[in-house]
């Protein structure tokens, strides 16, 4: 109860919420305007980390996309409006985080743990082959044949 | 090969302090890309007097700590006692980023909660703000002699960051280039 009480003051503090009613920009150009509205799906709020810009309530969003937009506007690049956000905020704004080598690991960790399941697979497979392709002794093969018999009789 | 069955053991014990650690960890706390670079540029009218400036050339020369607060944050207040006493203590000189709030407000905020800061910015339309990376106020930042943000303290300031992370930076920045 009391962590529902915290979470809901939490939310509060800190403005969070889904946009509903996200402002209207427009732009002249319709590829500017999906650019726009790409980008600021692809960037981080900071004060609400899993929403993305375009989805968040908070003040700080609202600025945010301003500023995006008015880079945008000002006829700049894509790579200039990210620029802007990554030098203020860091990496953390992207939600496709960059490949370098604090990211190394979050990167190649599918294929690391592909290869390891891999390599189990093929260790196990390696193991279990020598005991099922085992000859069997005469005697064994006697009792085989005798086995078989019996269950054909029944 | 009696101890196999410690494998799934010890990759479920690792999986285990990876969580804990996890656990421990604040994801609201974003590394500032800021550390080690100047001070980003700003000149604002001060909450006190709009004729008058503060820029970022204040911090030329002496070892500061630039607070961003704001009337309508309430962990600003919750901060606030500690950096009142420590603004007593001349160790550093603080200076104040009052972050999107209306003049009003803000007066009357330091009137009756005391005023720690030897002047405080008056950045209403947050753009200062952002060029600072500023995401959830209360943040304080340790600059240096030569304008250089060298700690972000991001959230209302406690006793123990203070004085275990704060002060002794301070204290080895200000020793650094005397």
């Amino acid at each position: 109860m009391s962590a529902v009480v915290r979470m809901l003051a939490l939310l509060v503090l800190f403005r969070c919420g889904t946009a509903a009613a996200t402002e209207v920009r427009t732009f002249q150009d319709p590829a500017q305007q999906q650019r726009y509205e790409q980008l600021v799906k692809d960037l981080r709020c900071l004060v609400c980390q899993n929403q993305s810009l375009a989805d968040s309530d908070a003040d700080l969003a609202r600025d945010l996309r301003d500023e995006v937009y008015q880079i945008l506007q000002s006829g700049k690049s894509d790579q200039e409006a990210v620029k802007f956000l990554v030098d203020r905020y860091g990496d953390f704004v992207l939600y496709r985080p960059p490949f370098n080598l604090m990211t190394l690991l979050l990167w190649i960790s599918p294929l690391l743990l592909l290869f390891a399941g891999l390599a189990f697979i093929w260790r196990r497979s390696k193991q279990q082959n020598p005991a099922m392709a085992a000859e069997l002794t005469a005697s064994e093969q006697e009792r085989l044949q005798q086995l078989r018999k019996t269950t054909q009789q029944q | 090969m009696r101890l196999k069955f410690l494998i799934p053991l010890s990759v479920f014990a690792l999986l285990l302090v990876l969580l804990g650690v996890g656990l421990k960890l604040d994801p609201r706390e974003v590394p500032s890309p800021f550390i080690g670079k100047p001070a980003p540029p700003f000149a604002l009218p001060t909450v006190h007097a709009a004729a008058q400036t503060l820029s970022s050339g204040e911090f030329q020369g002496q070892v500061s700590l630039l607070n961003v607060w704001a009337s309508w944050c309430v962990s600003c207040r919750q901060e606030h006692p500690l950096l009142l006493q420590l603004s007593k203590t001349g160790l550093v000189p603080i200076y104040g980023l009052n972050y999107k709030d209306e003049r009003p407000a803000a007066l009357a905020w330091l009137d009756r909660f005391g005023d720690p800061y030897r002047a405080s910015a008056f950045d209403a339309d947050g753009k200062t703000g952002i060029d600072w990376g500023v995401y959830g106020v209360p943040e304080t930042f340790v600059i240096d002699r030569k304008g250089i943000i060298r700690y972000k303290f991001t959230g209302p300031l406690t006793e123990e960051a203070l004085e275990k992370k704060l002060l002794p930076l301070v204290r080895t920045l200000q020793e650094e280039a005397s």
